[in-house]
């Protein structure tokens, strides 16, 4: 019986209104999807164009290249959110003062997605590169041989013909960046996992909160998978079967 | 490809460009502001110390773990391999920050009123922060580890079983003397690359306040108000304890013999 009811009260913490925590939670949850989601997609955009530059570029821009995704892959992604959040909006501002305007609080949404995308680019760089190498060359040269300009190749033939390689590490990229927008909490920013250790710190149920939003990434993880699968079968078409 | 590989590595531009490092080098120690790291030497090799360890043991216990989680769940009994699998996907669904204020606050807020914990000899350990640590960084690295396993130990050529059955080994000896060498083998290549990974998670135990190296520069910033000087060293000493991790794997790789 007492057991019955602590449970009762336990999922009245857990309660969309207040007093029950569950509404921030799920605005946390929001805000993490939101950085992920456009973390991600800035973060594809820098992947694209510096695989591009890496396979096609000339040889200062593929040793810079170089250098941005060895130094990001090497850098543990907490340095780097908060190198980039200070000197982001310090190069922001400091660009705004020069042209004469008065300087701007940047918002944690967007120093999020700019950090976030920054460390995906390197990686998603890295992927991109790999897959576009596996597309059979001939396929290229065809595109080429049709007379379609660099560009019309590229958005025809090689980004649709190496998407079904890419797909699997990218992702894995996307999983990755919904757990990265947890290392915001650090610089403050309210995303799911500071919002749990406000609701945790208030309440005094830090099991309780901490397990609750395991499970909201947890679903998110599990989601995202079952719609990976349908995007690679999509993606796949047409392609032999793989053993 | 074949023109670049056929130039020198020194190639002009490179020089150029080495050139312009040095300069950008000489410009942040000349222009910024380090009168602050001498005082702070002796806290910095501590930290420098704490991260190292705090990786080579999590490391070395959580490999410990991820081989039977491989091994349960390419040959184990259904429940067994049922639990291994729960484990990978919920550690790996999760984030590791969340995970450690989990165990850190959670179980930190629970053990003090369990009496028998309380007065058994692990109290004074579990009354710091760093096994809570060193337990997440572990477990993260077992269900990172265990899957690259898995994949490992079925990768395995069924033949090259079937023979060391065939010469009279008891499953035991299989795993010994066959089994895990070749599924190791295998897995050799990517555990540089997970052990980096690692290295980068482990600044996450400055969050409950185990002093490891990022611990240290967080109190540099905040003792000093500077935030690039602090920030841009700890980068750099994060980039060559990568360098020297992924150095240390290569030359471990090349000792072992290939086909």
């Amino acid at each position: 019986m007492e057991l019955l009811s602590e449970w009762q009260s336990n999922l009245a913490l857990l309660a969309l209104s207040p007093p029950g925590w569950g509404g921030n939670l799920l605005r946390g949850l929001l805000h993490s999807l939101e950085i992920a989601l456009g973390g991600y997609s800035l973060g594809l955009i820098i992947g694209i164009a510096g695989a591009c530059g890496k396979l096609y570029g000339g040889p200062i821009t593929r040793d810079l290249l170089a250098t941005y995704t060895t130094c990001v892959r090497a850098i543990p992604e907490l340095v780097l959110i908060l190198l980039l959040y200070y000197a982001g909006t310090d190069a922001v501002n400091q660009l705004l003062t020069w042209m004469g305007r008065p300087t701007i609080d940047i918002s944690g949404l967007a120093a999020g997605i700019f950090v976030i995308a920054a460390v995906q680019g390197a990686y998603a760089t890295e992927v991109i590169r790999g897959a576009i190498k596996s597309v059979p060359v001939g396929q290229l040269e065809a595109a080429r041989a049709y007379g379609m300009s660099g560009f019309q190749c590229l958005r025809r033939v090689t980004l649709p013909a190496m998407l079904p390689f890419a797909i699997p590490g990218l992702a894995n990229l996307w999983l990755i960046a919904t757990k990265d927008t947890a290392l915001l909490a650090v610089v403050g920013f309210s995303e799911l996992t500071l919002e749990t250790r406000q609701a945790a710190g208030s309440t005094k149920h830090y099991l309780l909160f901490y397990c609750a939003a395991g499970v909201l990434y947890l679903l998110v993880t599990l989601v995202s998978q079952v719609l990976i699968r349908f995007i690679e079968k999509h993606a796949r078409r047409g392609l032999p079967q793989q053993g | 490809m074949s023109h670049s590989t056929a130039k020198p590595w020194l190639a002009t531009h490179r020089i150029v460009m080495i050139v312009i490092a040095i300069a950008l080098v000489a410009y942040v120690t000349l222009n910024m502001r380090w009168e602050w790291l001498p005082r702070y030497t002796d806290l910095i090799a501590q930290g420098l110390w704490r991260t190292l360890w705090l990786l080579a043991l999590s490391v070395f216990f959580g490999f410990l773990l991820a081989v039977p989680i491989g091994l349960v769940q390419v040959t184990g009994p259904r429940p067994l391999s049922a639990l291994a699998l729960g484990f990978c996907t919920v550690i790996r669904g999760t984030p590791l920050l969340l995970q450690l204020w989990l165990l850190y606050y959670g179980l930190g807020s629970i053990f003090p009123s369990i009496p028998e914990i309380r007065d058994s000899f692990l109290w004074p350990y579990l009354r710091q922060a760093w096994p809570y640590a060193l337990l997440t960084l572990t477990l993260s690295f077992a269900a990172y580890e265990g899957e690259i396993m898995r994949g490992a130990f079925s990768g395995v050529p069924k033949g090259e079983l079937e023979a060391a059955r065939a010469y009279g080994m008891s499953p035991w000896q299989v795993l010994r003397r066959v089994w895990l060498p070749r599924a190791f083998h295998r897995a050799l290549p990517t555990l540089g690359g997970e052990v980096v990974l690692q290295l980068k998670a482990t600044p996450l135990v400055a969050t409950i306040t185990v002093i490891d190296i990022y611990g240290v520069f967080s109190r540099v910033r905040q003792d000093t108000f500077l935030t690039y000087e602090p920030l841009l060293l700890l980068a750099l000493i994060y980039l060559i304890l990568a360098g020297l991790l992924t150095l240390v794997f290569r030359h471990l790789e090349n000792r072992l013999p290939v086909r």
